[in-house]
């Protein structure tokens, strides 16, 4: 029995200025070695879902658990869940100007390696670690040294994505439609990625609306989330059988 | 300004004299605050200064006396009454003992990562130097005095080399300029004055940090750079440890001759006390620094401005001499109840001059963050150029920020461009730096930093990265 990495039981949770449910008594048991795909329709919650687990302000748990690893994170500030092995690839990263992805990304791994009580890493492995993981998701060495996201093209995003994923090799990876905007090379190209990077130590969630990605990251379960709940639970062909008939024949 | 009165300040100055031993001066005992010609002549005398230095100021005071404070800054504050000051320099407040030190300020400086030593050194703590620190320092002077470079308080300056000092002063801010500027050249106390002989490139960076204690630099602080022909100097003034002084007016004239050829890299780091959370207390701040440029000279002004409960401070070139060029970078932080108004003006007389102003405010709490600049074309500046960016960064919903741009063109051939933006701080780059790891502090200096960093690379390197620290602590706990 592989141990349980991320454990989600009867979550609800609220846009916190309007009140209003969003997810509404979530069930998700993701296991070590295991991709898990998150699917459904525009507005289901996938992406709140993404955000309450990764702990954004504005949402407000009403009920339910999340534990990680065994150990609630519910009352953890955002970061303290990144540094107990949560990576959210976002639907829309977000541009920080002024600040080299590289200068981010070297930040962000002390800080996990402080909070861990490792050693800092030294400029010179930093430098390696980059050319290596730059090359798994086939990253322009120019992105990596220019500023966080600032003009980079909706691909590029999503690369850059992948690339900081493997750079902070996390335990839960939630991939929000990190295919969506990704031509078909990029597409195969980050899908190898994220193979590379699967092990049976860590898991990977992806949300997407297209099993296509699912043809690369083959998943061992796809679930369905619509109006805040999982709805249903198969293998890789209930993607398949989206594809064909949509969602409304779950209703 | 409840809370920290006048009358305070004069009864802590009184008490302070005492402590120090003053009341045996049978001179300070006569007149303790207020400010007549007499207590001119006394402050000319007590630095035994040559006869045209005390006409200098005598003239200073009269002008002033005619003059009235100005009004027309974006802040808003409780005038000083200058009659109930002291315009003796009165030491610094000397903490007894490491223990008497104030611990917010020991922790804001362990953050900043200044060492035990240089910490007890800047509160005025009575501390052995370690060898080290003493040898740089002498090192250091042995250096300057190799290439001829003056380097030294103002008063020695007047007594060593009066000449180069009457040559200069007050050519640049003329006394009559504003009332602050008037005030300060009668009562000025103290300051530094530096000349690089011609042709020499100063080797390393000028720091008035080296001085800060062999004279305490008060609040009327003079200032008089002078890079003679093609030399070039880059003077670092302040540093990024908070400075509590008794003093809540300062009112400091800073003046930068560049003759032909030369070039001045001018940086300073401002962090006076700001006044506490409620925005009581805290120095007001109101600095008059201007430069002139000769024919194919260079003058480049860089400040990071954090400090001071009101501040109010424009940085300045008169492009007088052809081909010249004048630079200003910015970056003001202003945080609960601070009020800053400040920016450049550049006055283009000569051909071909150039300059660029770059200026970054960054407001949070309940403060008012101003941008003020002047562009001035000459009718026979032919072919001026000025690049102007300034950009606001809102922390909160409860502070402000303003842009004052003037623009005064007299000849057709100028070229002038103008940008402007005003965000506010993104709550999802916050998270989103977050969700990589950073804690938000750590996330909103970063964000802030890069929002920054056109000017922040202009300092020089250790100053940088004090700076940037310096940026982090003053806008801890500031998003809302
Ligand atoms: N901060 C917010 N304020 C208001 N409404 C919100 C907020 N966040 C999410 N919502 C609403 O919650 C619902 C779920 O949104 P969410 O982004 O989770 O959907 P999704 O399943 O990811 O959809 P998509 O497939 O289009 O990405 C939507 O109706 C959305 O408008
Ligand atoms: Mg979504």
């Amino acid at each position: 029995m592989s141990k349980t990495l991320l454990d989600i039981k009867n979550l609800h949770a609220e846009i916190e200025e309007e009140g209003k449910a969003i997810l509404k008594g979530l069930n998700l048991t993701v296991k070590a070695g295991e991709v898990h795909a998150i699917m459904g329709p525009n507005g289901a919650g996938k992406s709140t879902l993404a955000s309450v687990v990764s702990g954004k302000d504005g949402y407000e748990v009403t009920d339910g658990t999340v534990e990680m690893d065994g150990a609630d994170i519910l009352e953890l500030d955002p970061d303290e869940r990144a540094k107990e092995g949560l990576f959210l690839a976002f639907q829309y990263p977000v541009e920080i100007p002024g600040v080299s992805n590289i200068n981010f990304l070297r930040t962000a791994l002390n800080e996990i390696k402080e909070y861990r009580q490792e050693e800092p890493i030294s400029a010179k492995d930093f430098m390696a670690m980059v050319r290596e993981k730059s090359a798994l998701v086939d990253l322009d060495a120019k992105l990596a040294s220019r500023s966080v996201n600032e003009g980079f093209s909706g691909g590029e995003k999503k690369r850059n994505e992948i690339f900081q994923m493997a750079m902070l090799e996390p335990k839960v990876a939630i991939l929000d439609e990190t295919d969506s905007g990704l031509d078909i090379d990029a597409l195969r190209i980050v899908a190898a990625g994220v193979n590379k990077l699967k092990n049976e130590n860590n898991a990977v969630i992806l949300i997407t609306h297209y099993q296509r990605l699912l043809d690369y990251i083959v998943p061992d379960f796809v679930h369905v989330l619509a109006d805040g709940q999982i709805v249903k639970t198969g293998d890789k062909s209930l993607a398949l059988e989206l594809e064909e008939k949509g969602y409304d024949w779950l209703n | 300004m409840a809370g920290y009165t006048e009358d305070e300040l004069k009864e802590e100055l009184k008490s302070q004299e005492y402590e120090f031993g003053f009341t045996t001066d049978i001179e300070s005992e006569k007149i303790p605050v207020g400010l007549n010609e007499e207590v001119i002549r006394i402050i000319s005398a007590k630095k035994e200064e040559p006869e045209w230095l005390l006409e200098y100021r005598l003239n200073a005071f009269k002008v002033w006396q005619e003059m009235t404070e100005p009004e027309w800054a974006h802040v808003q504050y409780e005038k000083p009454k200058f009659q109930e000051i002291s315009y003796f320099a009165a030491p610094k407040k000397q903490y007894e003992s490491w223990d008497d030190v104030d611990p917010e300020m020991k922790a804001t400086m362990d953050k900043l990562g200044i060492s035990m030593d240089e910490q007890k050194k800047l509160t005025g703590v009575a501390v052995d130097f370690v060898m080290d620190s003493v040898s740089v320092a002498t090192s250091f002077k042995d250096k300057l005095a190799e290439l001829d470079i003056i380097f030294c308080s103002f008063s020695e300056a007047v007594k060593d080399h009066p000449e180069l000092v009457k040559k200069y002063l007050g050519t640049v801010v003329p006394t009559s300029d504003n009332f602050y500027a008037a005030l300060n050249s009668a009562v000025f106390s103290d300051g530094s004055f530096c000349y690089i002989p011609k042709g020499v490139k100063c080797p390393m960076e000028l720091s008035t940090y080296f001085r800060i204690n062999e004279s305490g630099t008060g609040q009327f602080e003079r200032t008089l750079l002078v890079a003679d022909a093609g030399s070039y100097v880059s003077y670092l003034e302040g540093c990024t440890a908070p400075q509590r002084d008794e003093n809540q007016l300062h009112a400091a004239v800073v003046e930068l001759v560049a003759l032909d050829d030369a070039e001045i890299k001018y940086s300073t780091v401002q962090n006076w006390f700001p006044g506490d959370k409620e925005g009581k207390g805290g120095v007001y701040n109101f600095v008059t620094k201007r430069g002139i440029c000769h024919t194919n000279s260079k003058i480049s002004w860089t400040q990071v401005e954090t400090g001071s409960a009101v501040t109010w401070k424009y940085p300045s070139c008169i492009l007088k001499g052809d081909n010249s060029i004048g630079e200003f970078y910015s970056v003001a932080v202003t945080n609960n109840y601070q009020q800053a108004d400040t920016g450049t003006k550049m006055i283009h007389l000569g051909k071909n001059t150039k300059s660029t102003v770059i200026s970054k405010g960054i407001s949070a709490g309940k403060s008012q963050n101003s941008y003020r600049g002047l562009i001035q074309i000459h009718p026979k500046a032919d072919n001026a150029r000025n690049f102007t960016q300034c950009d606001s960064l809102l922390m909160t919903d409860e502070c402000g920020a303003h842009t004052f741009p003037y623009i005064e063109c007299q000849n057709n051939s100028a070229k002038l461009e103008h940008e402007a933006t005003t965000s506010k701080i993104g709550e999802d780059q916050i998270f989103y730096c977050q969700q990589r790891g950073l804690s938000e502090e750590k996330a909103i200096s970063l964000i802030v930093n890069g929002y920054c960093k056109e000017v922040l690379n202009k300092l020089p390197m250790e100053f940088a990265v004090e700076a940037q620290k310096l940026l982090a602590i003053s806008l801890e706990n500031s998003v809302g």
